[in-house]
């Protein structure tokens, strides 16, 4: 005799077995309530920030709507997407912006020059724009050498080249010793977004596959070990990568109109901060639907989780920066995953779940184990400063 | 990935809850507690109770070592910390345990020097880097991290470091499970003992539960398969009657335990008369001191601490749920005013909290899950 886990309602163990207890009506009760507590708007509690204040996670979000979506609100901050959408004459553009703090600068397999272009040149594909022009400003600490600003910078223009964009405009501040660490940078950038396309993740629906581009936390668990902290060493490399030729790649490969309505590319996300657990959650929330994951099927390379058992971190958290999330139509699945392979950047690209009715808000895993879970947004943050 | 998947396997796990099944007598419900915090956290990452029979339940126990520093600790140590001299280090874990005004991570964000450490050799190199600052590690954790404190200590001894001390909270397992043990509101029938401990202590210390009490203990591993065969061992003694100490992380834990990390906390460290634990109250010879020997590394002897007891906040049932006896949801607080962002109780701080790794993990009712397969 075998069993099944429980979620086989054929399973023979529950024969004889008593009928559902009170408790757990009781218990279903108590998630309702959960439920209610976890969509209601978050508010900032504390005097002042800390560092989950910066972690993506649900702190990051309070902060984000209760301080500046109050102060700024309009049409186009309110989704909260990567980009925002603006019409400018007869063209649609997209206009983002991030900063960059990564600490060490310089890591395997790229520093903060790449990060900075990369990371923007994402947001912007992300909202299906091709990206092209960047502005760059830079606050350097005194002291910091002018040889490692001169690599960054080469960096920065290798990282446009390969992207095909320019930074078109920039600027630069000093400040004392001790009020900076070495070199923070931003970039803003501006992209075109074509005909047809209409993307965000609250246009999930359920029977739509979600993949991923690739390994994921690369980036992550390279910057950890690149501290020295942990004295801990893997042959990894960050994933830092431009992510618009992919796109082209996914919605040249997938025809533009979905069988149900809309587009057949629903969303992409780039799972940077946060990882992909916190996609999945902007997803279920944003669409009002649940995603069901199965872990064995989301790639993650034997360096990250042999780094993430030691840590105890979760790789469905940990950051990368040239990996994104697809959301299709179910029916698209197949000619997406072909066309995302089919491309460099996604060669490893797997369908990893899907969007599924109910409950509604919630991500679920399957994992390899055979047990289910939730995956929750990220409380605080294992790790400071990858971006 | 080796020495890792072996041990999630799916299949296997099929077979193992087929057995553990069948050595269920009909009508009789089984209540095993897994001793230790860590067992908690994997029995709900891998969502392991989805294979056992509906007349198993799982009890919580109270081997999470950050869930049961009571408030007062904390305060203190944010008194030591609040000394412009000082340099305070914990664990990551510690970070966000709340005391009366506010957590670790509140009083970093007001501009006390604060700082996470992975092991209390990292405090010790911060205190050489900084010779003019004093640096206090708050130890905290059961006879699993004991032994490291210890062998930093003797370490600073020998280096002869004038600036680096010991904020001891080390905690004792033994008493806590007599505690439980003793309860009158909780039945068990039987323990999954503590893995990470044993391999300190051994098997040896647990032999008065299965002796004195009748109840089985099998130690075990930390993956989800080895927790499932220490309940089809649990399940196979409790089938014949019988009550033995069992050690099914042998891979890991000597019966014996390990000598040398013994020694050290030993030559280190002495009982306390009583400790007071969150939620359980006072229990007596629970928790370890540092030695008048070592008293230069002894931050309670070199800072005037104030060890002002703080009662729990009044809605926290964390006291019940690492007794067992309240199923976190059942928490009056549960997930609306202590949530893992506003925790009230520990319980819900620690990744290794049973509140904490049900929240997480495990907010889904059977009901859910199967609405889930099915669509």
């Amino acid at each position: 005799m075998t069993v099944q886990p429980r979620q086989d309602a054929a399973q023979p163990s529950r024969q004889g077995s008593p009928q559902p207890l009170p408790g757990t009506v009781r218990e279903e009760l108590v998630l309702e309530r959960i439920d209610r507590t976890r969509r209601a708007r978050p508010r900032v509690r504390e005097e002042r920030i800390t560092m989950a204040h910066g972690a993506g996670g649900k702190a990051t979000q309070a902060l984000v709507e209760t301080i500046f979506l109050d102060a700024f609100r309009n049409e186009l901050l309110e989704p909260l997407e990567d980009a925002a959408r603006l019409h400018v004459g007869g063209s649609r553009l997209a206009l983002t912006t991030d900063s960059y703090v990564v600490s060490p600068l310089f890591f395997p397999g790229g520093d903060i020059g790449d990060l900075a272009v990369n990371g923007t040149v994402n947001d912007l594909s992300m909202a299906g724009a091709q990206p092209r022009y960047l502005s760059a400003g830079f606050i350097l600490e005194e002291g910091f050498g002018v040889g490692d600003l001169t690599r960054i910078a080469g960096s920065m223009r290798a990282a446009a080249q390969a992207a095909g964009v320019q930074i078109v405009t920039g600027d630069t501040k000093v400040v004392e010793r001790g009020k900076a660490d070495g070199c923070y940078i931003n970039t803003a950038g501006v992209g075109l977004i074509s005909a047809g396309v209409e993307l965000g993740v609250a246009r999930a629906r359920p029977g739509d596959a979600i993949i991923v581009s690739g390994p994921i936390g690369d980036h992550g668990v390279t910057i950890m070990l690149a501290r020295g902290g942990l004295e801990l060493e893997a042959d990894l490399e960050s994933d830092t990568a431009p992510l618009n030729g992919l796109v082209a790649a996914l919605l040249a490969g997938t025809s533009g109109l979905s069988p149900h309505g809309g587009s057949a590319v629903r969303a992409m996300r780039d799972a940077t901060r946060g990882g992909v657990a916190t996609i999945l959650n902007e997803i279920a929330l944003a669409a009002d639907v649940g995603v069901l994951v199965r872990e064995d099927a989301i790639p993650v390379r034997d360096q990250v989780r042999g780094a993430a058992e030691l840590l105890g971190i979760d790789p469905m958290y940990v950051a990368c920066e040239g990996r994104m999330v697809v959301v299709v139509d179910g029916d698209q699945a197949g000619a997406a995953l072909r066309a995302l392979r089919a491309h460099p950047a996604g060669a490893q690209a797997s369908v990893i779940g899907e969007v599924i009715a109910e409950p509604a808000g919630i991500v679920q895993l399957r994992t390899a184990f055979g047990g289910t879970r939730i995956v929750d947004l990220l409380v605080g943050d294992p790790l400071p400063r990858i971006c | 990935m080796r020495f890792v998947d072996e041990y999630r396997d799916g299949e296997k796990a099929r077979v193992l809850a087929a057995k553990i099944t069948e050595l269920c007598e009909p009508g009789r419900q089984y209540k095993l507690m897994e001793v230790c915090g860590g067992h908690t956290h994997t029995i709900y990452k891998h969502g392991l109770e989805d294979y056992l029979p509906e007349q198993i339940t799982l009890v919580h126990g109270p081997g999470c070592p950050v869930c049961v520093i009571p408030m007062g600790r904390v305060d203190d140590a944010m008194a030591l910390a609040a000394d412009p001299d000082v340099i305070m280090t914990s664990f990551g874990d510690m970070m966000r345990v709340p005391g009366s005004n506010g957590s670790f991570l509140d009083a970093k964000a007001r501009g006390t020097d604060i700082r996470m450490v992975y092991s209390p050799l990292d405090s010790l190199k911060i205190a050489r880097q900084n010779p003019d600052r004093r640096v206090v590690f708050m130890a905290i954790g059961f006879e699993t991290t004991a032994p490291s404190t210890a062998m930093t200590m003797l370490r600073a001894a020998a280096a002869g470091l004038t600036n680096f001390s010991v904020f001891c909270n080390h905690v004792t397992i033994i008493p806590a499970i007599k505690a439980i043990l003793d309860s009158p509101d909780l039945r068990l029938d039987g323990f999954i003992g503590p893995g990470h401990v044993s391999t300190v202590i051994g098997c040896r210390p647990y032999e008065f539960i299965a002796r004195d009490y009748g109840k089985p203990v099998v130690v075990a591993g930390f993956e989800p398969l080895d927790i499932l065969q220490s309940i089809y061992l649990l399940m196979l003694q409790l089938s014949r009657g019988e009550s033995r100490v069992e050690n099914q992380y042998s891979r890991v834990v000597p019966w014996d335990g390990n000598p040398v990390a013994l020694k050290a906390i030993g030559q280190i460290m002495e009982p306390r008369p009583y400790f007071e634990w969150r939620g359980l109250g006072f229990i007596s010879h629970s928790a370890l001191k540092v030695r008048k020997s070592y008293a230069a590394f002894d931050a309670e002897v070199l800072f005037d601490v104030p060890g002002v007891r703080v009662a729990d906040p009044k809605a926290c049932q964390c006291g019940e749920v690492l007794k067992g006896v309240l199923k976190p949801w059942e928490c009056k607080v549960f997930g609306t005013a202590c949530t893992p962002e506003t925790p009230i109780g520990t319980c819900m701080v620690s990744p290794e909290g049973a509140c904490a790794a049900y929240y997480n993990y495990g907010r889904l009712t059977r009901t859910r899950v199967k609405e889930a397969s099915r669509s």
